[in-house]
């Protein structure tokens, strides 16, 4: 075991100088700092004769497959879905963020390969030589409506969208035709908590006149802390914020999914409130959702004040006044007040990913006297 | 190798990059008194004793050079001195390293020997090296570890300090340096400084100021009687408070420039309010892999402050110079007249580009990733990088019998520094000030999670209460400087500075607890030490 108590030596103390040898606080005086003991250097560095440079990245072979006809080329290891965003191509996604793992859970990005028994998540699965792609197939479109109809029908998608490209719900459901009235009116709301509480398997569909309703994820919000609200009716468990405060970004696994099939929900351990949970209130959680389950505080209690009005917001780029890291953040002030912060995810130094100081410290500018 | 650095905590989004580089198989090794939640992700922690760097450095050295890993064709082509440095660092044995700092004798050689194999390797560190009295000889002996290896000057290597504040880094490069002009250009260099003589029509003193703690000691000399203090709160962040108020309060006069009425403008004779620089002004500000990246105006600033620039626009224009209008860009442009790393960094390659790394020479360049490359040059361009032979010496506040507790202070993930500017929004995970203490020591003491205690150094006292913290060792507690209108964490640090760099040793004050029985008094209350201490 280590002694912090332990007195010290120098191996070679005879040849040490020793500026501190006597009280620390009668150091002698002198006029001007004196230089710094050996050589005083006042002649700037040689520069390189060379910009220095990252080593050449590898660059990867070509793949050619077809989508929707047309030949198309792309680097190996693309995703369908880069490759058809290389052709301009707008593929629906909910739950693929460009600064995140692809988990291919939300199905809205589906497309038809050739050959295969199942339709494919373009998110995540990769160009093969000779693939044909369909992305807008009559089976393609109508997995894509199903889907949307029964995320529609059990979550209040309200406010997913418009995020170009991701998220646009609203945008899909037209697209595809998707009324996700058609599995009836919505149930009843759990109770808070009720949800958290269901065991796995322990799952019953409803009987009697309740199995006409659409079943829904509706519950009340979560508010236990002054820096974000979890409103879980609006979440499609698409697995973003359990990815950015996991392996993607902050490494904190303060949540992960709990329970299983129609139970299943984002939850922290045991469902504890986020302060009794190993929540740093990053608020990279916040940043990747997509639907609005996941909201700053200010701009939650501004909208149920009735005060959020983004039209009368700015948003400005500017750099975090904390740490050295100079991380980019885009300030989004109202009535010349903060109201939310963001990074933007093609900042080389944040990708998109902010701390709590970044993303909550911001208050003591608001602050006014006046 | 993570030294003195807890960035988790205080550099988080560093932290974000580092932690793909683990998950991508790279080796982390954290070298700290306490085992902190970025220890936490190394392959090994090495808990040396505050203070004991060198001896640890010294001895990694030694290990390569032993072992036969120096790389010796790097050494005899980009580097000097490094005869000196062997025999410096000959007694330090890996057995006296490991009766010196505490770490394991066999944790020391495995560092040095992965250090030293490793395809790149980087020393990243912070203020665990240089809040020390002998904080550039910290440095120094990195350094030395760097050019031993060759693990310098060469992409996804190299040595970096983190920076602490958001322009840190950007505030020494204008020149706000006791020998250096902007561009970290020579003061004393009668060829550099005449070249900016003539561009500003005035005369610059042709030799170095004073820095902070510089200024401080000619305070005491009656030399110094007059401050202009620009968004520095000294009254809460220099060690040892009673001494610095004195000092304060026996100037002549004070003005004090800020956005916050801090314990400093408090006893200023002028205050002058100033504008968020991140959020109400525009200008630049430089990370620590210095990037110069804009900051922007994103609301008006509260009536009466004005932007800095305005400000010292003004002084200048009551002092008898009309510089004209304040504009943010015009100075920046002036920037890259007078300072070459800077020349090609206008507004509009700035915003194009994201930012930039200086140098950046001409219009052309696009700034550099890393420094350091000539030494891979052969010949190596301009002089070569020396090795400094420097030798281990323990914290100046010595721990006896009567303060046989070492105490060191750092940052908390939510708050920064004196806690003016996180104090602005309630964390969740605030728990105010407290002195850390290891179980062990807890034990001993019989103290619980949140008895209070008084903690007294040689300096003062303070009363706080204590929380038990499995990350400390026996003899090492820890506190932190956010809560300074609650707990004076800097009654009790020594100003024990670094002749170099005027650092003050904030991380090593030797203290002693006593137990406070409950209820107590007013939470905080400061308290003189005993004469007799």
């Amino acid at each position: 075991m280590s002694d912090e108590r332990r007195p010290s030596t120098n191996p070679s103390a005879a040849s040490r100088p020793g500026p501190h040898a006597g009280p620390p606080n009668g150091s002698p005086a002198a006029t001007l700092d004196p230089p710094a003991p050996g050589i005083v250097y006042t002649t700037p560095p040689a520069r390189a004769s060379r910009i220095p440079e990252a080593p050449p990245a590898p660059m990867p072979a070509r793949v050619s497959l077809q989508i929707d006809g047309n030949t198309v080329s792309v680097p190996a290891g693309s995703t369908i879905l880069d490759a058809c965003r290389a052709e301009g191509l707008d593929i629906p996604t909910l739950c693929y963020l460009e600064n995140l793992t692809p988990v291919n859970v939300c199905r809205v990005c589906v497309v038809e390969v050739k050959g295969a028994r199942v339709l494919a998540p373009a998110c995540s699965r990769k160009v093969e030589e000779g693939m044909e792609v369909l992305t807008e197939s009559e089976r393609v479109q109508l997995s894509r409506k199903v889907v949307l109809e029964l995320l529609g029908s059990s979550v209040d998608t309200s406010m997913a969208g418009p995020r170009e490209p991701n998220g646009d719900a609203a945008r899909y459901r037209q697209r595809y035709g998707a009324d996700p009235s058609r599995f009836g009116a919505p149930a009843a709301g759990a109770a808070a908590h009720e949800r958290d509480d269901r065991d796995p398997g322990h799952h019953h569909s409803p009987r009697g006149p309740e199995a006409a309703l659409a079943s829904t994820v509706q519950q009340p919000v979560k508010v236990d802390n002054n820096l974000y609200v979890r409103d879980y009716s609006k979440c499609i468990l698409c697995y973003k914020c359990v990815e950015a405060c996991g392996e993607d970004a902050q490494n904190t696994f303060a949540i992960a999914v709990a329970g299983r099939g129609f139970d299943a929900r984002i939850s922290t351990e045991w469902d504890a409130p986020l302060p009794d949970s190993a929540c740093v209130y990053c608020g990279n959680c916040i940043g990747v959702c997509p639907t609005g389950a996941l909201m700053f505080k200010s701009e939650f209690d501004m909208r149920e004040a009735g005060t959020w009005d983004e039209s009368a917001q700015t948003t400005t780029s500017t750099i975090c006044p904390y740490c050295g890291v100079g991380c980019a953040v885009d300030l989004h002030v109202q009535d010349n007040q903060i109201v939310k912060v963001t990074s933007p995810m093609d900042s080389s130094v944040t990708e998109g990913h902010l701390c709590i100081k970044g993303r909550f410290g911001f208050e003591f500018t608001n602050t006014r006297r006046d | 190798m993570l030294w003195g650095s807890n960035a988790r905590e205080t550099h988080p989004i560093f932290f974000h990059h580092l932690l793909k580089g683990v998950r991508n198989g790279a080796r982390l090794y954290a070298v700290d008194p306490r085992r902190t939640s970025s220890a936490e992700w190394a392959d090994v922690w090495l808990g040396l004793d505050v203070g004991s760097d060198i001896a640890l450095a010294n001895a990694l050295g030694r290990e390569i050079i032993h072992a036969g890993l120096a790389n010796t064709e790097f050494i005899d082509r980009a580097t000097s001195d490094f005869e000196a440095y062997r025999a410096k660092v000959e007694t330090y044995t890996l057995e006296y390293a490991e009766r010196e700092t505490g770490v394991p004798a066999a944790a020391i050689q495995e560092l040095a020997h992965a250090f030293a194999t490793a395809d790149k390797a980087m020393i990243c560190w912070t203020l665990g090296i240089t809040e020390h009295h002998n904080a550039v000889d910290n440095v120094l002996a990195l350094i030395n570890l760097s050019l031993l290896t060759g693990h310098v000057g060469k992409y996804g290597s190299g040595i970096n300090p983190l920076r602490g504040q958001n322009n840190v880094q950007g505030g020494g490069d204008m020149g706000a340096l006791p020998d250096r002009l902007p561009g970290f250009q020579y003061v004393e260099n009668d060829s550099l400084r005449e070249r900016c003589e003539s561009i500003w029509g005035c005369e610059i003193p042709a030799r170095r100021g004073w820095h902070l703690s510089g200024m401080f000691e000619a305070m005491d000399r009656g030399e110094l009687h007059a401050l202009y203090v620009i968004g520095e709160n000294p009254m809460q962040s220099e060690a040892d408070r009673h001494l610095t108020e004195q000092r304060l309060r026996g100037l002549d006069f004070m003005v004090v420039q800020d956005i916050f009425l801090t314990a400093t403008a408090e006893i200023a004779d002028v205050v002058l309010p100033a504008t968020a620089s991140w959020a109400e002004s525009e200008g630049t500000v430089t990370n620590s892999e210095r990037r110069v990246q804009r900051v922007r105006k994103a609301m008006d600033p509260p009536h009466d402050a004005r932007d800095d620039l305005w400000i010292i626009f003004e002084v200048a224009r009551r002092l008898g110079t009309n510089w004209g209008e304040a504009s943010a860009e015009q100075v920046w442009n002036e920037v890259r007249e007078v300072s070459p790393a800077h020349r090609g960094m206008s507004y509009e390659r700035l915003e194009a580009l994201g930012g930039i790394q200086w140098p950046c020479w001409d219009d052309q360049h696009p700034g550099e990733l890393f420094l350091h490359s000539r030494l891979w040059e052969d010949p190596v361009p301009g002089l070569r990088a020396p090795f400094s032979a420097v030798d281990h010496d323990p914290p100046v506040d010595r721990l006896t019998e009567d303060f046989p507790i070492r105490l060191t202070t750092g940052r908390r993930l939510d708050s920064y520094n004196t806690g003016v500017q996180s104090g602005g929004f309630t964390s969740p995970l605030r728990r105010g000030e407290s002195l850390d203490i290891s179980p062990e020591d807890a034990a001993a003491y019989g103290l619980a999670d949140g008895d209070r205690v008084r903690v007294t150094s040689r300096r003062g006292s303070i009363e706080t209460p204590v929380r038990i913290d499995p990350s400390l060792r026996p003899g090492l507690t820890f506190m932190t400087l956010h809560f300074q209108d609650d707990v004076a964490t800097n009654i009790l640090t020594i100003d024990a500075t670094d002749p170099k760099s005027g650092t003050a040793e904030f991380k090593a004050t030797a203290i002693r607890i006593e137990k406070l029985p409950p209820p107590t008094p007013r939470a905080g209350e400061p308290h003189r030490a005993p004469a007799s201490v």
